[in-house]
């Protein structure tokens, strides 16, 4: 396996929507692009519409009619899954029981008819790549949930796929677990370059795994954007609330500030509003001394996380503000602070979300 | 002393129980090898009622066999893709046809041949060969294969695995040799074992289908209780004993050996 970028087949997913039997929605038709190469996270609540999304590009469902999927320009809708030469992991895995680690790693070329010996040489190569070594001959229940991930990724990596679909790998893990093979895996498919479709609901894997996000809500596109579009400028209020933590800011414009209990807030405002609905970051809110300070609060409560602490701010805004303070600052509840906020950290949000 | 007390009386309640159930067997059996039964085991041990028995009915002992196998071969022939395709599909129209294939269960078997009767009793060479039986315990034991089977896919998940076989390039064909049939094993087996016994067993459907020509064993005894020496029909009981508890016996312990794997 050469570890160059960009392997595998440009996806176009063409106006895909799904209603179910019952009539449920569980889709609108959607239009997407995915690069050769790229690893595309699909984001969002359960129920949001991101494994049915999945499971249009695998050929495990069917879009409504008039939707269409195609792989490098080529129409693949009426194409089943078999024949998609595409590599799946699955939430559950769906390790095969009735065979060995290597066996359902070599399952795939197995059913290509890829000699033995080669079919071997190519799950060793995996097993390595995978870090699974000493584990090719046991059977799948005397496996963790770590080692079932692996070989479930190792299996559906072996067909050399053209495209790598990914439906909630990390879910059925623990949290420790969890975040040490999120950076494996981050190494991985960036050493694989293939192009990858993952589906997520939480949104520190859909950061870092991703090329790109497709926020999704209520079986619609969001937002697509890369982590840091995502994260910095949300299309809505619910992209900002899903993404990381986020102050949402009900109030009235006066000459280009926000007009809030505990003071005034500068912001950038190019046409003229009554009202807005603001995101700040709680990382970008500096604590100061009340005196000088346009916006002030005072603090109800304080947890110390660490390499930070976090702050709740009562009576600067019309709800609770959440603010990030340095771990060094001193200060307790009850004291009365200043707020400074840069009007570049002020996003302003769609009024009716 | 208390606790001595209850477990030596539950101890006692228990033996009276199964004794009440085992004698009965004990008894048919050994009539079965008594010279004379009116005059009770003093009259001598013999095996001539036996042999008589396997004289007249050997050729209805092996068909029974026959039918059995047929039988087996036939559900599971027809009843595990069958399950596999209403489990796979699912929906209204799978649950509807799951329900059609367990009506039999509902049905007496009287029903179920005299519906046989009414529409192919006039095909005189099917209605007389032994096809005709093997047709009715089809109908009668493939709810229970179809029942088992599916009772396994339902603990294991098996529409992922297809899935999963799928996307790895497995046509429908190799998904159910390679991943659905050995993953059901133990569903399968225990199906096959219910549709053995219950074949070798039948009598309802069986004594409403038979001919003279085409009977089974418990068509057999039924036929030397009403026609023959108490003895004989013993020995035919002893008979039936000896052949079906080896076959449930290496049935059990292959669904064990198979459960522990």
């Amino acid at each position: 396996m050469s570890a160059q970028a960009g392997h595998g087949a440009a996806v176009r997913i063409d106006a895909c929507g799904k209603t179910f039997a019952d009539g449920t929605r569980a889709l609108q038709p959607a239009t997407l692009d995915i690069a050769r190469g790229e690893t595309l996270v699909l984001l969002g609540p359960s129920g949001c519409g991101k494994t049915t999304m999945l499971r249009i590009i695998a050929g495990l469902e069917l879009p409504d009619a008039g939707g269409r999927v195609l792989f490098d320009g080529k129409d693949m809708t009426p194409v089943p899954i078999e024949r998609r030469n595409v590599g799946m992991v699955f939430q559950s895995y769906a390790l095969f029981p009735n065979m060995t680690v290597s066996d359902n790693i070599g399952y795939g070329l197995k059913i290509r008819g890829v000699p033995s010996k080669e079919r071997a040489e190519r799950v060793a190569e995996l097993v390595t790549l995978t870090n699974i070594s000493g584990l090719e001959h046991r059977r799948i229940d005397q496996l963790s949930g770590g080692q079932r991930q692996r070989v479930a990724l190792a299996r559906a990596v072996a067909i050399r796929p053209g495209i790598l679909l990914l439906d909630e790998p990390l879910t059925a893990l623990d949290a420790a677990l969890r975040d040490r093979l999120r950076s494996e895996l981050n190494r991985l498919l960036r050493a694989l370059g293939i192009t990858t479709i993952y589906v997520t609901h939480d949104q520190s894997e859909a950061m870092e795994l991703g090329d790109r996000v497709v926020v999704m809500q209520k079986g619609a596109i969001a937002q697509i954007g890369t982590p840091r579009e995502i994260y910095f400028t949300p299309r809505s209020r619910f992209v900002a609330e899903f993404i990381g933590a986020a102050n949402i800011v009900e109030a009235t414009i006066e000459d280009r500030h926000l007009v809030l209990p505990g003071g005034r807030q500068p912001i950038h405002c190019d046409v003229n509003m009554p009202a807005a609905v603001a995101m700040i970051r709680p990382e970008t809110i500096r604590v100061t001394s009340a005196g000088s300070a346009s916006l002030s609060g005072t603090i109800d409560s304080i947890s110390f996380i660490g390499d930070r602490q976090r702050l709740v701010v009562s009576g600067a805004s019309n709800r609770l503000l959440t603010v990030d303070a340095p771990n060094t600052l001193r200060t307790r509840p009850g004291e009365r602070i200043g707020l400074s906020i840069s009007p570049d950290a002020v996003r302003l949000l769609p009024p009716e979300s | 002393m208390r606790d001595r007390l209850i477990f030596t009386s539950q101890l006692i309640f228990t033996l009276l129980v199964a004794s009440f159930l085992v004698v009965p067997a004990i008894l048919s059996i050994s009539a079965g090898v008594t010279v004379n039964y009116f005059r009770g085991i003093q009259s001598g041990v013999t095996l001539q009622w036996v042999a008589q028995v396997w004289e007249l009915y050997a050729g209805t002992i092996l068909l029974s066999f026959v039918i059995a196998f047929a039988t087996l071969a036939l559900t599971l022939a027809v009843g595990v893709p069958a399950a596999y395709a209403l489990h796979i599909r699912g929906g209204r129209m799978s649950r509807v046809v799951e329900e059609i294939i367990t009506l039999p269960l509902a049905i007496p078997g009287l029903a179920i041949a005299l519906a046989l009767l009414l529409t192919y009793g006039d095909f005189g060479d099917f209605r007389r060969s032994w096809l005709f039986i093997l047709v009715g315990h089809v109908i009668f034991t493939m709810p229970f294969m179809v029942r088992s089977v599916m009772a396994v896919f339902a603990t294991i998940d098996i529409k992922t695995l297809d899935e999963s076989a799928a996307s790895l390039g497995a046509s429908p064909w190799r998904r159910f040799r390679d991943v659905i049939v050995p993953n059901a094993l133990p569903g399968i087996l225990a199906g096959s074992l219910m549709v053995v016994t219950l074949s070798l067993g039948e009598f309802n459907l069986t004594w409403m289908l038979h001919t003279p020509l085409t009977k089974t064993l418990p068509i057999g005894l039924a036929d030397s209780y009403a026609s023959m020496r108490l003895e004989v029909a013993s020995a035919y009981t002893l008979i039936f004993f000896v052949m079906i508890i080896p076959l449930l016996v290496a049935m059990q312990l292959f669904a064990e050996k198979e459960a522990k794997r």
